[in-house]
């Protein structure tokens, strides 16, 4: 029980990870996650507006029920499986978003800086907040995957488009941490 | 309800991003600042075994549930589609340091800032199925 409830080291979680491709498929389906952003559009009638949403979302049952799970796992988790979220940060990134104004860096899995109810219920903390998500959407649909249908599914079966894609989501990321945080907080 | 394992996978999952900090802000600060090995050796290790499984895959090995053989979908082509829209994803991913997945995951932690996460996912999902057809790939 005491291993449960220590941070698991990251040799642990690439292989669990790797198990639970290999179950989805083993289930019968492709291992992917942001597709559901789709589904989820469908159902919300946006296919009245463009016919790139006229697909029948009861096919994607499966995954939908897969999303379900990754709800309540995040719920268990949070819960019962986590009684300190304190992180064993690079001391150089500490200092690092200590100086840009963080505080109390790696004390919790999400900074207050963004994730705090005062800062989600300002215009900045929101805009922050909504505009990441949509470029998440729009880039994990232009892309044609996200870093489970790309990173992980798509580099391991050899996909030359997922190679790209990946080095997009780092160039991307790297201008996000090198050059917009620094400008934003 | 022969799907429910989908949703037993799902939890399993969540647990396994949420126990090794793969749904940390901090964890993808750190990765895109190439200050700690921990997320590379996640993903690295997710990629290598799984890789292992393709080959299990594609010679037959590994079998699915129905006795099938296990393909995965081809990715879509396009230098700029992948590129492009790879960065975008990744514009987004590194400020809020949530990717598919974890968004969901998240709402068990954070549930105001992880649904404005998911209607923006959502708002950009719509955008992109509005103007795919214009977009070049």
């Amino acid at each position: 029980m005491d291993f449960i409830l220590q941070p698991w080291p990251w040799f642990i979680g690439g292989p669990l990870i790797a198990i639970s491709l290999l179950l989805y498929f083993y289930f019968g389906q492709n291992f992917g996650a942001s597709t559901n952003f789709e589904t989820l559009c469908t159902m919300s009638g946006a296919g009245k507006v463009s016919d790139y949403f006229k697909k029948d979302w009861k096919q994607r049952d499966y995954a939908l029920l897969f999303v379900v799970g990754l709800i309540i796992g995040g719920f268990i988790t949070e819960g019962f499986l986590i009684p300190d979220q304190t992180i064993d940060l690079n001391p150089d990134t500490i200092q690092e978003l200590s100086d840009l104004g963080f505080s109390n860096v790696a004390s919790q899995y999400f900074p207050d800086e963004i994730f705090s109810t005062e800062v989600v219920f300002s215009l900045k903390g929101f805009l922050i907040l909504i505009v990441s998500g949509i470029f998440i959407g729009f880039g994990t649909r232009y892309a044609g995957g996200c870093t489970s249908g790309h990173a992980i599914t798509g580099l391991s079966s050899l996909q030359f488009p997922s190679l790209l894609a990946v080095i997009g989501f780092f160039i991307g990321g790297i201008i996000a941490t090198w050059v917009l945080i620094p400008i934003l907080f | 309800m022969k799907n429910i394992k989908f949703l037993i996978l799902g939890i399993f999952f969540a647990i396994v991003l949420s126990k090794t900090q793969a749904i940390s802000w901090y964890r993808f600060y750190e990765m895109f600042t190439f200050q700690s090995f921990h997320m590379f050796g996640i993903i690295g290790g997710a990629v290598l075994i799984s890789a292992i499984f393709m080959q299990l895959f594609k010679t037959g090995k590994i079998k699915d549930i129905n006795g099938h053989k296990i393909t995965p979908k081809p990715k879509k082509k396009g230098y700029i589609s992948t590129l492009f829209g790879g960065t975008l994803f990744g514009l987004g991913w590194g400020v809020s340091g949530a990717c598919a997945a974890p968004i969901f995951v998240i709402l068990g932690f954070k549930l105001v800032p992880a649904l404005i996460l998911l209607l923006g996912a959502l708002i950009g999902t719509f955008m992109y199925g509005a103007i795919s057809k214009k977009l070049p790939n």
